[in-house]
């Protein structure tokens, strides 16, 4: 018997100061593989996660951003990142990954993965999930 | 000779940025690292406190760690910019080194 449930993997911490976006990353990639359905939201820094251009040769620590882009692949498509986090730190779409999956149902067609969402309305969607899991 | 402030955790999940500012005298320097890189970057909420404490305090951030970031074409007009070489200078040319860890 297996059974689906909705999971909501919750980000909210900039990427290299600590671990914790790298090992949330593991265990969304973990859950896909276990077939549940999995949504990621990014608030607070975790909005930092998703930006454009990491280049961490100067730190000696392995650039793990290019994970984000193979997700539409593991059909992780519902990425919402919360609208007030990204204004607070002077961010807009355009600095983030164009993050994008392939619909099957419609030819495979390309589609984008980030949604920007409210406080208000990320409120709702963690309402809906059946586990929350926060990074 | 003056001291060299070290800040290394994000200005939108600790307050250590701000205790720094409050606590660091007029001359003294503050060098962002790590997760505090943020605070260099334009347009932010905590842009303008960090604009007026440069107005009596030099305010340095490490390029490793911006440029691990992807935030590069961000930063501050203002703020000057050093590698780990630079960040060793730094602490040869201040006469303390306080870290607000």
């Amino acid at each position: 018997m297996s059974t689906t449930k909705k999971f909501l993997y919750v980000n909210r911490r900039a990427p290299y100061g600590t671990i914790y976006a790298w090992e949330s990353l593991e265990v969304v990639l973990i859950g896909a593989a276990f077939e549940q359905e999995v949504a990621l939201a990014f608030v607070d820094d975790g909005v930092y996660q998703l930006t454009k251009g990491h280049d961490t040769a100067g730190i000696g620590m392995k650039n793990f951003s290019p994970t984000y882009a193979a997700m539409g692949d593991y059909d992780i498509n519902k990425i919402y990142v919360e609208k007030e986090s990204l204004e607070a730190r002077g961010l807009t779409l355009d600095d983030l990954q164009h993050l994008i999956w392939e619909d099957e149902d419609e030819d495979w067609a390309e589609k984008d993965s980030i949604k920007v969402v409210t406080a208000a309305e990320l409120a709702e969607l963690m309402d809906q999930q059946d586990v929350v899991l926060s990074f | 000779m003056t001291m060299l402030h070290t800040v290394n955790k994000s200005p939108f999940e600790k307050d250590s940025l701000n205790s720094c500012l409050r606590l660091s005298l007029d001359g003294s320097s503050i060098l962002l690292i790590e997760d505090a890189i943020y605070a260099a970057l334009e347009g932010t909420s905590v842009s303008d406190s960090v604009k007026a404490a440069m107005q009596s305090k030099k305010v340095y951030a490490l390029q490793e760690d911006i440029n691990a970031r992807g935030v590069a074409g961000k930063v501050m007009d203002g703020v000057e910019l050093v590698d780990y070489a630079g960040f060793v200078n730094l602490t040869t040319t201040h006469d303390k080194v306080q870290s607000w860890v």
